[in-house]
């Protein structure tokens, strides 16, 4: 008799969720699986070449391959028939060894032009080099690769098989990596040098002062973030408000160089994020208890040694969340580094939109998501601890 | 009490044009124990705070050990204060609350160890050292907080209302606590309550503040038995006010004639003008119920209704012109609503307030 009302309990709460569930699921879940299968998977070959890699299969990759592993090439470079699919066929293997797309080109034709040529070597001499034939059967054989994440930490897999950096010059993605990071950190310590004295005067304050330092923080937030940004590329400029200003006041003689540099781009960043850093320490200053700085003084504690040891480590808890909430955020920052930050003050972000959008190489673009998102789940984990710790001591 | 050891002299304190405490003199001796009590808004936390170092007086003078403090900052003051939320520091465990003060005062660490464990062995908190504030009980932090207030030895020790927030088996365990420490130790101790039972049990004296100015003070008995006004008698404990006229007056005894008519016999100090309007206060538990005696103020009242407390009983009673309570001990024969029954009491037990 229970079980009834319990399962249709279960079922409408089931309903209540569903939406948010579909939506999370369709917006959420499948864009990011989507993103990550995009980036190891590797179908080209496999599609292309069906029947090769089964006939490669015991083939020793020293030696020569069997006779019918030569067949079975033959036989499916004459069946592509679509021009598209074996120009991704031949890229993909040129990138694994390079000298394949003129030796693609040539075995194709002669096949088309011979029905019944099955001597590969016979076209081409390079066809009894092994490591071509390696290379074949490496693509042919697997649908998933790591070459798209390696080369997204410039990383990649010589003809062994074993990780090796990639040759110098060749990728910048560990540099640009490297500089998001850098880059997010001075904001992270930018928006704690602004937000944390801020957030305290706004704690102690009542009434209209707070509300009016509150929405000072709020409306920005409440703004597009392009709107905010394009604000700053006017105000950075070297005739912009702030150069004016200066060369008004006769601080300097010439513009300060403001905009298309990283000074500009962290100091349009700080603005933008400082809302994540000042609420979360607003939060946590105003929840601790009034009577702890009088308590300190009745101590015997002068006020600045009652803040440094009671207010300031106490107010730590939100700077840290306030810190990972700016840091994240930082990181996948695009719009206001490409408007105001210059060709070397791009973040990796940038790449991921060169990636997506200009060489339609969707598995790069997707692997370098991954190392994003790995990047900033491992802080995440890191500040769980951390908190963790907090709680249990 | 001789030498006054906290002085405040004149002191008024407003809050733009309130004025919370008015013109007050008060002086409490070396190693009193002085409970203020007062309804809220009446001042005694702000007077507190003043001494404190958190208010600044508007005017006055506060002298502590014959010199004035009330430009010192709280920081200097060397009085140990313990807030009504205990105002632990949540991030530092119980020993390193404790030794917070006397790390202020540049203690080294081995005087630090030593007199942290001492203070935590006077509350018997010894083994709770290494935990955080929010890992004991309300009255554990509490006891954490009078350690804290009490380590480096102060004068003087502040408490508003540190009792508040406990349970009432809590707070009378706290009540001995800091009796008994008062005594062994011999601090001054300026107590803030709003808790009538906590003032009479534990104060020397206790000052009644109403509306920023201290209504009386005197030893909780002086209170309790002869409250001076009728703020004083109705704020402590119950009381009943009969209203009459001064008929005569002779030998310490006032005749007075109440509205309903009765005469009775209020025994007073003062002598007043027969004719004169006149409270005349009666605590409940004064008042005996069917059992005459000689010289008694007798008057003849009906039982209108009857509570039960347990240890007794609280019986209303109605003389035909008035009706009060009596506070009546369990006996074998309990009266009954209804009943017509003498209500007695003698003239030593009811005073006159103004």
């Amino acid at each position: 008799m229970t079980r009834q009302p319990r399962l249709s309990k279960r079922i409408t709460s089931f309903a209540l969720i569903a939406p948010l569930a579909l939506f999370l699921a369709f917006f959420f879940v499948a864009p990011l699986v989507t993103m990550m299968k995009t980036a190891v998977s590797d179908p080209v070959a496999s599609i292309a070449l069906p029947t090769v890699s089964a006939a490669l299969d015991g083939w020793d990759r020293e030696g020569a391959p069997p006779v019918e592993a030569q067949q079975a090439l033959a036989n499916d470079i004459r069946n592509v028939s679509n021009d598209e699919l074996f120009g991704d066929l031949v890229r993909r293997l040129n990138s694994a060894k390079s000298g394949f797309r003129t030796l693609m080109t040539k075995t194709r034709n002669a096949v088309i032009e011979d029905a019944n040529l099955n001597d590969l070597v016979s076209v081409d001499r390079r066809w009894s080099d092994p490591g071509f034939w390696v290379a074949v059967q490496d693509a042919a054989g697997a649908s998933l690769t790591d070459r798209n994440l390696l080369a997204a930490v410039d990383l990649q897999r010589d003809a062994n098989g074993d990780i090796i950096d990639a040759p110098e010059g060749t990728s910048a993605n560990r540099t640009t990596l490297f500089r998001t990071m850098i880059m997010a950190g001075i904001v992270t310590l930018c928006c704690i040098a602004v937000g944390l004295p801020f957030a305290m005067v706004a704690a102690s304050t009542t009434g209209w002062k707070r509300q009016l330092l509150l929405g000072a923080v709020l409306l920005p937030l409440w703004t597009s973030l392009l709107v905010r940004t394009a604000a700053w590329y006017i105000i950075l400029q070297d005739n912009g408000l702030i150069n004016l200003t200066l060369q008004t006041l006769g601080l300097t003689n010439g513009p300060v160089p403001l905009i298309f540099n990283r000074l500009g781009v962290v100091i349009a960043m700080t603005h933008v994020l400082l809302p994540f850093m000042v609420l979360p320490i607003f939060s946590v200053l105003i929840g601790i208890p009034k009577n702890l700085m009088p308590a300190a003084a009745s101590l015997g504690a002068h006020p600045i040694r009652a803040f440094l040891l009671v207010l300031l480590p106490l107010s730590l808890r939100g700077v840290v969340s306030g810190a990972l909430l700016v840091f994240m955020s930082a990181l996948g920052y695009y719009i206001t580094p490409a408007l105001i930050g210059g060709a070397k003050d791009q973040m990796i972000s940038s790449v991921i939109a060169y990636y997506a959008t200009g060489a339609a190489n969707w598995g790069m673009a997707g692997a370098l998501g991954i190392v994003l998102l790995a990047a900033t789940m491992i802080l995440y984990v890191v500040y769980l601890r951390l908190s963790s710790e907090e709680v249990r001591t | 009490m001789s030498d006054a050891f906290i002085h405040f002299d004149k002191v008024s304190k407003a809050f733009g044009i309130v004025t919370v405490v008015d013109n007050l003199d008060l002086s409490i001796g070396r190693g009193e124990f002085v409970s203020m009590l007062g309804p809220s808004g009446s001042g005694k936390t702000t007077l507190l705070m003043m001494l404190a170092g958190f208010e600044n007086p508007t005017s006055g003078a506060i002298s502590v050990g014959g010199k004035r403090v009330d430009a010192l900052p709280p920081h200097k003051r060397n009085m140990g204060v313990v807030f009504q939320n205990y105002a632990l520091f949540p991030h530092m465990s119980v020993a390193d609350n404790v030794a917070f003060p006397l790390k202020m005062r540049g203690a080294s660490r081995s005087e630090i160890v030593e007199r942290v464990t001492k203070a935590l062995d006077m509350v018997q908190l010894s083994a709770f050292h290494e935990r955080k504030p929010i890992q004991l009980s309300g009255g554990q932090q509490q006891r954490v907080a009078l350690a804290r207030a009490l380590v480096f030895e102060p004068e003087v020790v502040l408490m508003d209302e540190p009792l508040g927030a406990l349970d009432k088996k809590l707070r009378e365990q706290m009540q001995m606590d800091i009796r008994d420490i008062h005594h062994r130790l011999g601090l001054t101790i300026v107590f803030v309550t709003h808790d009538q039972t906590e003032a009479l049990t534990m104060s020397d004296r206790i000052a009644i503040f109403n509306h920023g100015k201290i209504e009386q003070i005197g030893r909780p008995s002086e209170i309790y038995d002869r409250p001076k006004t009728q703020f004083v008698a109705e704020f402590i404990g119950e009381t009943n006010l009969l209203g009459g006229k001064v008929a005569s007056s002779s030998n310490g005894v006032l005749n007075v004639i109440l509205d309903g008519g009765q005469p009775i016999s209020v025994a007073s100090a003062t002598t007043q003008e027969p004719g004169k309007h006149v409270k005349v206060s009666v605590r409940p538990e004064r008042i005996e119920l069917d059992s005459p005696g000689d010289g008694q103020n007798e008057l003849k009242v009906r039982v209108t209704d009857i509570v039960y407390h347990g240890d007794h009983l609280q019986v209303l009673v109605d003389s035909g012109h008035r009706s009060f309570v009596v506070k009546a001990t369990r006996k074998a024969v309990a009266p009954q609503v209804g009943q017509e029954i003498i209500a007695s009491f003698s003239p030593e037990q009811c005073w006159i307030v103004s």
